[in-house]
């Protein structure tokens, strides 16, 4: 067997594998914040607690209802989506003449009182979730071992990353809501329901979250907490690749997830900062972001 | 922030000027001393030195959200690197209290300089991730690193003898110590509002540009206000790990910035004694319900929400806009 730097094969593919999954889920989430940012002007602070629903969602099917993983892909997302619908034309909406600021607030708000909810009444300890039978096993690729669940994560998430930028960039729908993230008074006046495309906004960049949960289920423990300290990680992530661009959302994730990856390898007490480190790299060179506008 | 919705405008334009104090502050500052006064022997001493440190705290962080106009999210990072420095300087290198406190202080201090260098680069929400996210490495760091003592913290810290020579052991005696320095960092912060330079930083915060124009270097004044705004919070940090004899963890986290935002928006952003009330409002909070768990979390989670939502000014901006002067 071959080695580079010392470092065995399969430990360097293997921490690069993990790089990439934890880079789908930045991929995933930081785009959901994207597109919610793009037309709300809200930063969704909720973000991480609605990935850790779209978690509990999948467990509490599995647990609850006996429905499985490959249903809950499927349901999950669309129900985590409606709870931010309602939330938007509740409590958000009232917010959008004020600073956005105050946006921030009240989604750091609203996620202290979900988290504190499942934290009171599922404990802190996690909680396993089965996989489907057709996640088990692996493929041994020769230089590596590649689980199944592993795969199904990365593959899932670009398809979905993908599928959101095409909608965006290539549906007339898209093309509405690119408009109105230009000019939402002009959009309006062509007949378009500004309001209505807002609340669908973020029902849709909450349905990713809650999708990113469901995916994490089976390979996390489902937590109250999975999601508080992954958000501000994505937060970073937001800053180094500017909230411009919808490919350079994804690309940022998935970059940033193998650089840490790769810092596991070579420099393991290193992992857990290295991409603030790379976020204070980026804003002394293009403080605007790698792919962002000027703010 | 922007002028027309904004709490802080009335105060901003009503202000006075630096020469002297309404005589309505001096008479709230005196009320303050003499029931601080009184305090230790009419409630718990350990608890009302909590809410002072927590106090001193969010005025820190209202120096620079309510008067700077910049939104951090995460001031726990100087207020818990103080509070390790100052726990392992007196418990390791043997300080007295007061060399702990100005040790935690100075580190906070250089920690603002160089998050801060980099956080003024962009605004608005993006200022406050990038706060944000360098509190969590700062966490993580605490995580790792060896003085900190990773989960447990720093435990067991002396109290000391102030200058070598006052012994602070007894909760009464360190109260006032505690009193003396949260005193000297509430009226720095007023001075510093009420000067030449805070008034500039009242021009920032309503309309940059305009400032840009008039020839102020913004960016100046903005490092400026967040170095002052992190070593005050480091003053508290630092004090806070001789109160409690404690460093930890908690202090550091997210949770603890999510906090102190929640004090100033609830006690009045932008006021000068708002940050108090709403630490006090906070701490009492989380001291008498701490039993019921998690429903602290909630119910800061619903004051957020109902702040946010409907409650802006916050108590005392609310207060103020009755009897129509800045408080």
């Amino acid at each position: 067997m071959f080695e580079l730097l010392g470092i065995p094969p399969q430990v360097l593919f293997g921490q690069l594998l993990l790089g990439l999954i934890n880079g789908s889920f930045y991929a995933v989430l930081s785009l959901g914040l994207a597109v919610i940012f793009g037309l709300l002007n809200i930063i969704n602070f909720t973000h991480g607690a609605q990935y850790m629903l779209g978690a509990f969602g999948a467990w509490m099917l599995l647990n609850y209802l006996g429905v499985g993983y490959w249903w809950a892909v499927f349901i999950v997302p669309p129900i985590v989506g409606v709870t931010g619908i309602v939330l938007e034309r509740v409590l958000i909406r009232r917010l959008y003449h004020l600073d956005h600021l105050y946006g921030l607030l009240l989604t750091f708000g609203l996620a202290l009182i979900i988290v504190g909810f499942f934290r009171q009444f599922f404990g802190v300890s996690g909680l396993p979730y089965r996989p489907p039978p057709l996640l088990n096993g692996g493929y041994n690729l020769g230089f590596m071992y590649l689980p199944n669940s592993r795969a199904w994560v990365i593959v899932a998430s670009l398809i979905v990353c993908l599928a959101t930028w095409f909608i965006i960039e290539k549906t007339r729908l898209g093309a509405y809501l690119r408009a109105a993230t230009e000019n939402p008074t002009m959009v309006g006046a062509f007949g378009i329901n500004v309001p209505l495309l807002v609340t669908l906004t973020y029902g849709f960049g909450v349905a990713l979250a809650g999708f990113a949960g469901v995916l994490a289920a089976p390979i996390y423990a489902v937590n109250p907490n999975m999601g508080a300290d992954l958000i501000i990680v994505v937060f970073a992530v937001v800053v180094i690749g500017g909230m411009g661009s919808i490919l350079g959302s994804i690309l940022t994730g998935f970059g940033l997830g193998l650089i840490e990856g790769l810092t596991r390898v070579f420099y393991p007490e290193g992992s857990a900062v290295v991409i603030f480190v790379i976020m204070a790299l980026v804003l002394l060179v293009k403080p605007a972001g790698l792919f962002g506008r000027s703010v | 922030m922007t002028t027309d919705t904004n709490p802080i405008a009335m105060a901003a334009i009503t202000s006075v000027g630096a020469a002297g104090m309404p005589r309505h502050h001096l008479a709230i500052f005196a009320a303050l001393f003499v029931f601080l006064t009184a305090a230790p022997f009419l409630l718990y001493p350990i608890f009302v030195m909590k809410v002072l440190c927590f106090a001193l705290f969010a005025c820190a962080f209202n120096l620079l959200l309510g008067f700077g106009g910049l939104l951090s999210f995460g001031h726990a990072a100087y207020f818990g690197m103080a509070s390790y420095v100052s726990a392992h300087a007196a418990k390791v290198w043997g300080l007295t209290p007061e060399l702990a406190i100005i040790a935690g202080t100075l580190v906070a201090a250089v920690l603002g300089l160089a998050i801060g260098s980099l956080a003024i680069r962009r605004h608005g929400i993006y200022f406050a991730m990038v706060t944000l996210a360098f509190a969590q490495m700062i966490y993580f760091f605490s995580l790792q690193a060896a003085f900190t003592g990773g989960e447990d913290g720093i435990q067991a810290v002396p109290r000391g003898h102030l200058f070598g020579l006052i012994d602070l052991r007894s909760s009464e005696v360190l109260y006032f110590f505690v009193l003396a320095i949260f005193f000297a960092g509430i009226l720095l912060i007023y001075r510093i509002i009420h000067s030449p330079f805070g008034q500039v930083l009242k021009a920032i915060r309503e309309n940059e540009p305009r400032a840009i124009s008039l020839g102020y270097r913004v960016n100046r004044y903005k490092l400026a206000v967040f170095v002052l705004s992190a070593t005050l919070a480091g003053v508290a940090g630092a004090t806070k790990a001789i109160v409690f004899q404690l460093a930890s963890l908690t202090d550091v986290y997210w949770t603890m910035s999510g906090e102190v935002v929640l004090m100033t928006l609830l006690g009045g952003m932008g006021t000068v004694f708002g940050p108090i009330v709403g630490a006090a409002v906070i701490v009492t909070m989380q001291n008498y319900l701490a039993r019921f768990g998690d429903w602290v979390t909630i119910g800061q989670g619903i004051i957020f929400v109902v702040a946010v939502l409907s409650f802006r000014e916050g108590i005392v901006g609310v207060l103020a806009k009755w009897i129509r002067k800045p408080l």
